[in-house]
């Protein structure tokens, strides 16, 4: 063989020697031949064999095949060729568990092995190969590792214990290996410390609840101590623990920072970044008159000012850092402006970063330059950093009022480049500036008429029909462009339609005499030709708003528009304050939750900051440990939250500046409705408004469900389009929300049923959103089924210190498809500490998606102030039906029918009544006694309960006299919900 | 923690892939293929999720790095880490290139096994990886149980970067004050924003187990210390103390003696290491001066002045200058003057170089260029990138200035005297701009 010659020629050439060649090897007949060198007596041959393989592996070829010819290689004392053993070993040992087995023996005696090296290796090795079989023979090697003599062998293990959990987490529990492992944070040596605490907290992570991690003074010193000695990836597995600690109290935070400050001086900016977090969330436990906190803060920002200075791929993560902590704490960088500068050559996503923090860092004292620089920014040549750059400028003007004037001018500028991109962009922030600075700066609308034709862009072109329609009356020539606009209707997107129709209104009400025909085909346009129910049902309440009452359309639709708000893409506090809680990872470079891009239990622990010393919060948002089947703590909605945000806002507010106008125009509307005026002014239309709403109600579900994933994708960049289709658990349909008018008939049905008298029972109200969490809002409530309609009730109070108005109210999907049937009738604005109590009749047709616990329903509630979410559990005696009494013959069948393994058996302990009246009080809740057997003193009842989704469930309940405890049996096609019956069963009769 | 690392060429084939985590799978190592390395549009984020997997990649030359989770990671600790790799690929094999690699692969597939473990770094210092990972293959058979122990206690140890029985015939070391001065400066001469970012680069070949202790010109330990004399005259020429705005530093310096005392002391890595980095933005040295004047002739001439002045000692050479002015797209011809060095228009890089070997400080030179333009119908404005400088000076910008560096090794017979030092300033351009 002439090549195996060739081999040993590069043999000769010692470290010279290449490897290279063994990735060009592609003969057919391939695996045979290795198979013969594998198998060969010379060591160098075999090795090079080896090697080969795991140059296939590699690229990819499947060389599983050679599994057993591989681990027979394995007893060697060459330990290169060992270690590529092992290598193999790890991708395949799945592959062929059996076979794997038969490398058991080496690893048992290699983890004996003199040598600390070879020990290691074995106990590293063992941990990654994936076999259920093998996991029990690496206990006692793996135990006599942890307590091995050298500290590198420790070291190993403890991370092995952490591959063994991942594995069967049962077996590490059983075998104690946790507590070894606990016992390893007080190892003399500070490398296995780190590596413990590494282990320990990804296995606390899927055990949220345990106390694994017990963090106490003593731990949290030992770990300080460490933190000096370790290697600078240890210190970074420290501090990320430390950061999950909750100091006693403000001394011992402060003791805490101190040790950990000199940190920041680290050459490894993770460790600096994790130094950053611990005094983040640290820092909000000190009192803040104290010395002490004025000192940290001031450290703070020369180490994040350095992180600029790194490696590209570093600085942006450093930026997206800087970027929560400039929202969360202005005032650490509030002096370094500078550094945020662009340059040239940075990367764009760099640059992209950095004008986000420009913008958010700008105020009085420094606008100045930070126009200028924009100004330069917005001649450069990446379309998306110019439009940020442009966008940028009417931010500096909306934040800094006295900056707005220079703005403008500087906008004028750009609108003179004529560049298209530029020109749209500006005027798109020219329409904002309007809104906050209204009658200051009208002088600038001729020359953006002058632009009209080059916009091609719809956001573009909406702003600019605004900019028309609210300054008609200035702009003589008002109606012509806008006419030129309603030429291509139908082409337009559906933005620039409802804009149009919008502005076509106003400019009627402004100048009437002129424009009626103009008004009337914009209108006949919106409303008969067009397939958009949004664009439809604007133009019918504004038709019927013109043609009853001209002074009230005008009263709705030029009313005062609120101003726009200073800062803008803020993150919401609590989102903000979990991401402080996780700087310098993922969730802080994706500014999402873990849970949004995590699958499985890991990471959807929520991270809180600690809250400050002798401030009343911590006792409110402590966790409020009580369980119970309707009183579950309620919860902020992390995953979800964002999406369901984007939801609540198309729904209630669609994405354009005229919201405000907009929305009391369908209030009014809607009652007006409730007037009966309606089929007049419909008189010659085809459809009747009932029909409309039915034929469309699907429709904008899909609608909105593809909007929303575009403004998902949109609102962070840097999540690929694979996540696009990862949002599946997101609230979609709003096919029975009526928001939008869609459900005016079911208010009738509303009135009816409230005052209905029944006999099941209701849950005292208990409190959804705490006033904390819902920026003064608190919600508590309950449900209850009165005469066969489901109602939530809810009691609202305004603990904030402004008016609350424009509430509304959505629902995620969930197990029973529960949606509300008509709007949140909050109508008259809800004053500062005043309550009101609403019911709000629920459908179950809305879109169903299970949810864990079954009977969790997660709400958004909007007001003028923001949208909160909450969510609360439901007992599922509100879905037991009226009609759930099943005949005799066919309860017999169907108990049968059901396998024995779909029952479940539960104790009603401490109960004093007799069956009869055990079988009354639950027949008020719907849950029917169908025969009733006596037999040796015991009651057998035998009951039927069916659920809105028409599942029946039948139970069994045997009462003893004298025994207060009632056992029952329940079957169910679907087992899962026998729990939530009994937890229904036990509420009924102990109420 | 790090589910994989893959290693790819530009075309994207894969020449190395360690996969930690069972929740990675070989289909993560097309993924990122497809979606960022044949991404047709330029790199958005070094960050990319695809279907809830998490990328993070670095480049070196035409070869990626990628490496792979699906959990919260310390997303700072990863690019670290890639960095680190590199270094320590670097240190074993010299470039980062496709044949490195493949010449290296078993090496590397060494390396990643003993650095990451469950996707958790480990010690990944070269000195002491080197003693137990070599390109021959292991040592390791043939070691005596002692050779074996020190090694573990040293890869585990607090000093991990030093081990122990090192010994020199003559205890030398170098230090290197590495600086480059970053400007942003307007047309009109107003300095936009200004730092120096250091480096102090070591060289230590000194016996056993030396301890040191480095002092430099810090004003903070200027004005502690200074109480007690030194009234010197602070008008005098050339500042007595800078103020460091940050600096961070090796891992083997104490950092919380830094943090109380403000002093420097640390065992060394033997060899070359950076022991710390710094940055000032105060009283900063500006080496040269560009003053621009450009001027649009019409619609298709551009007259183009550019002034350098140099702003150090006249006894100092600068080094290696070379100023680049950018000139528009649709440049057809360029005419230049220059009183010193060489210029050239570059057409394919759009801008007219010119080179001067040297210049002493206190001196002046100019340019001057016609640029003939081709007219356009392009309405978009020339976006007048700023002018660029490189050179090279042999002194710190910032005014840094080694006062000591200290030796003490009690247990071996040599003495702070006997340790032969030398100091070098350098100071280069960073990005050295002046807008026009």
């Amino acid at each position: 063989m002439e090549w195996a010659s060739q081999l040993c020629e590069n043999r000769g050439l010692g470290s010279k020697m290449t490897d290279s060649k063994y990735f060009t090897t592609t003969k057919k007949g391939e695996i045979f031949e290795l198979k013969a060198e594998l198998n060969s007596d010379k060591k160098e041959k075999k090795k090079e064999a080896v090697k080969k393989v795991i140059a296939s592996m590699t690229v990819g070829k499947d060389v599983s095949a050679l599994f057993p010819d591989v681990v027979n290689c394995m007893q060697t004392d060459n330990l290169e060729l060992k270690k590529l053993v092992y290598l193999y070993l790890m991708n395949y040992a799945k592959s062929q568990p059996d076979m794997a087995i038969m490398a058991v023996n080496t690893f048992v005696k290699d983890c004996e092995d003199p040598n600390p090296l070879i020990r290691a290796l074995a106990v590293r090795t063992m941990g990654c190969i994936r076999v259920d079989k093998i996991t029990e023979y690496l206990c006692e090697p793996l135990r006599k590792c942890l307590k091995d003599e050298d500290p590198y062998v420790r070291k190993t293990a403890a991370v092995c214990v952490a591959k063994l959990h991942d594995i069967n987490a049962q077996l590490v529990e059983d075998q104690g290996f946790l507590d070894t492992l606990k016992d390893l944070i007080s190892d003399s040596n500070p490398m296995v410390v780190a590596n413990a605490v590494a282990a320990l907290s990804e296995i606390a992570e899927s055990h949220p609840n345990s106390n694994l991690l017990d963090l106490n003074p003593q731990t949290i010193n030992k770990l300080l101590t460490a933190l000096n000695e370790c290697t600078e990836w240890g210190q970074i597995f420290i501090l990320d623990c430390l950061a999950n600690y909750m100091p006693r109290d403000d001394r011992e935070s402060q003791s805490i920072c101190e040790r950990v400050t000199p940190r920041l001086s680290h050459a490894n900016s993770a460790v600096v970044l994790s130094a950053v977090k611990v005094l983040m969330k640290f820092m909000e436990m000190l009192p803040k008159d104290l010395d002490y906190y004025g000192t940290l803060l001031k450290k703070l920002a020369p180490p994040l000012v350095t992180l600029l200075s790194a490696e590209p791929e570093l600085q942006y993560v450093a930026l997206r850092n800087i970027n929560l902590i400039v929202q969360k704490r202005p005032e650490i960088l509030k002096h370094e402006m500078k550094v945020f500068f662009v340059k040239y050559n940075d990367p764009i996503y760099v640059k992209l970063e950095k004008l986000d923090i420009m913008i958010r860092l700008a105020s009085q004292a420094n606008i100045a330059q930070v126009l200028a620089e924009l100004k330069e920014y917005a001649t450069e040549v990446d379309v998306d950093f110019v439009r940020k750059a442009v966008r940028a400028i009417g931010r500096c003007a909306i934040k800094v009022e006295q900056s707005a004037e220079r703005c403008v001018s500087t906008l004028l500028d750009l609108i003179q480049t004529k560049v298209n991109y530029v020109v749209q962009e500006a005027i798109v922030v020219i329409k904002d500036i309007f809104r906050k600075y209204p009658n200051k700066y009208e002088s600038v609308i001729a020359t953006l008429c002058e632009n009209l034709d080059s916009l091609d862009e719809p956001e573009a072109r909406a702003a600019m029909i605004w900019i028309v329609g609210e300054y008609a009356e200035r702009i003589d020539n008002a109606d012509e462009l806008l006419e030129s606009f309603l030429e291509g209707f139908h082409d337009e997107s559906t933005q620039v339609q409802l804009q149009l129709l919008t502005a076509i209104v106003k400019l009627f009400l402004k100048k009437p005499t002129e424009t009626q025909e103009l008004v009337q085909q914009v209108l006949s346009l919106a409303t008969q030709d067009s397939d958009n129910p949004d664009l439809r049902d604007r133009g019918y309440i504004y038709w019927r708003l013109l043609s009853t009452d001209p002074v009230a359309a005008k009263e709705v639709v030029l009313a005062e528009k609120p101003l726009i708000s200073e800062e803008t893409d803020l993150i919401e506090p609590t989102l903000l304050e979990e991401l402080i809680c996780h700087i310098g990872t993922l969730a802080s470079v994706y500014h999402k939750p873990p849970s949004a891009f995590v699958e499985g239990s890991r990471g959807v622990q929520h991270k809180r900051i600690p809250a400050r010393a002798g401030s009343g919060e911590s006792a409110e948002s402590s966790d409020v440990g009580q369980s119970g089947p309707s009183e579950a703590p309620p919860a902020v909605i992390p995953s979800q939250g964002d999406l369901l945000g984007d939801l609540l806002n198309l729904d209630l507010a669609p994405p354009t500046a005229t919201v405000p106008s907009v929305q009391p125009s369908m209030q009014m509307g809607a009652m007006d409705l409730l007037g009966g005026g309606l089929d007049s002014l419909m008189g010659d239309d085809s459809d009747t408004p009932g029909g409309r709403t039915e034929v469309q109600s699907p429709q904008p579900s899909s609608d909105y469900r593809e909007r929303e994933l575009g403004g998902d994708i949109g609102g962070s960049p840097s999540m690929g389009a694979g996540l696009g289709a990862a949002p599946a658990a997101m609230p979609a349909s709003l096919g029975a929300a009526p928001a939008v008018g869609g459900g005016l008939g079911d208010l009738f049905d509303l009135g009816g049923g409230v005052g209905m008298p029944t006999g099941s029972y209701v849950a005292p109200k208990t409190v959804w959103l705490l006033a904390m969490k819902g920026k003064g809002l608190e919600i508590s409530g309950t449900f209850a089924r009165r005469g066969g309609i489901i109602q939530m009730d809810l009691t609202l109070t305004n603990k904030a210190m402004s008016v609350m108005t424009d509430f509304a109210i959505q629902f995620n999907r969930n197990s029973f498809g529960l949606a509300p049937a008509g709007p949140l009738q909050v109508l008259t604005p809800l004053s500062p500490n005043q309550t009101i109590d609403v019911s709000l009749p629920l459908s179950t047709s809305g879109p169903v998606m299970k949810m864990e616990p079954l009977n969790n329903l997660q709400v958004a509630v909007k007001n003028n102030i923001d949208v909160f979410y909450f969510s609360c559990q439901y007992p599922l005696s509100l879905l037991f039906v009226e009609d759930g009494k099943m005949d005799r013959q066919v309860f017999l069948a169907t108990w049968k029918d059901i396998p024995n393994e779909n029952e479940a058996h539960f104790q009603i302990k401490d109960i004093h009544l007799n069956s009869d009246v055990a079988s009354n009080k639950l027949q008020g809740s719907n849950i029917f006694t169908i025969a009733k057997r006596t037999v040796e003193g015991q009651d057998m009842l035998y009951q039927s309960v069916k659920l809105t989704n028409g599942i029946w469930v039948l139970a069994e309940m045997r009462i003893q006299t004298g025994n207060p405890n009632y056992t029952l049996s329940i079957r169910c096609r679907a087992p899962e919900v026998c729990q939530f019956v009994y937890l229904c069963y036990e509420l009924v009769l102990k109420n | 923690m790090i589910g994989g690392l893959f290693i790819y060429n530009h075309k994207g084939e894969v020449l190395i892939s360690r996969v930690y985590r069972d929740d990675i799978g070989r289909n993560a190592v097309d993924a990122f293929r497809v979606n960022v390395i044949h991404a047709r549009q330029q790199v958005r984020s070094p960050v990319t999720n695809i279907a809830r997997t998490s990328f993070f990649h670095v480049k070196r030359s035409n070869i990626w790095l990628a490496a792979v989770t699906k959990q919260n990671v310390n997303a700072a600790m990863v690019f670290e880490f890639l960095y680190k790799m590199c270094d320590v690929m670097a240190a074993y094999f010299g470039k980062i290139s496709e044949e490195n690699i493949k010449n290296n692969f078993v090496l590397i597939y060494e390396l990643l096994d003993e650095i990451l473990d469950f996707g958790y770094p480990q010690n990944s210092e070269t000195g002491a990886l080197k003693t137990f990972i070599t390109q021959q293959g292991i040592k390791g058979q043939h070691q005596t149980k002692e050779e074996q122990s020190q090694i573990t206690s040293q890869v585990t140890g607090q000093i991990g970067w030093r081990r122990e029985g090192i010994k020199y015939r003559r205890n030398e070391l170098f230090l290197d004050v590495l600086e480059s001065v970053n400007l942003l400066m307007s047309p009109q001469g107003q300095v936009l924003s200004a730092h120096v970012s250091g480096r102090v680069v070591m060289k230590s070949y000194l016996s056993g187990m030396p301890e040191c202790k480095f002092g430099m010109n810090d004003k903070i330990v200027i004005d502690k210390q200074g109480k007690g004399g030194t009234t010197d005259d602070p008008g005098k020429s050339g500042k007595q103390s800078i103020a460091i705005d940050d600096c961070t530093f090796h891992q083997c310096v104490r950092l919380s003696k830094f943090d109380s005392e403000r002093s420097i002391s640390f065992i060394p890595p033997d060899g070359e290491y950076e022991l710390m980095r710094y940055r000032t933005t105060k009283d900063i040295i500006l080496p040269f001066r560009v003053i621009p004047l450009v001027r649009e002739v019409g619609r298709t001439k551009l007259e183009v002045k550019v002034v350098i002045k140099s702003n150090f000692k006249p006894s100092l050479l600068a080094q290696k200058i070379e100023v680049r002015i950018p000139t528009p797209l649709n440049t057809s011809g360029v005419q230049v003057i220059c009183m010193k060095g060489k210029a050239k228009y570059k057409a394919s890089e759009n801008a007219i170089v010119w080179k001067i070997k040297r210049m002493a400080g206190m001196k002046e030179s100019q340019i001057s260029a016609e640029i003939e333009l081709l007219p356009t119908n392009d309405k978009k404005k020339w976006a007048r990138p700023p002018i660029s400088m490189n050179f090279e000076v042999p002194f710190a910008p910032s005014g840094l200035k080694v006062r000591y560096l200290k030796v003490f090794e009690s247990k071996l017979n040599y003495s702070d005297h006997d340790v032969i030092k030398w100091v070098r300033y350098i100071g280069r351009s960073g990005i050295y701009e002046t807008r026009c």
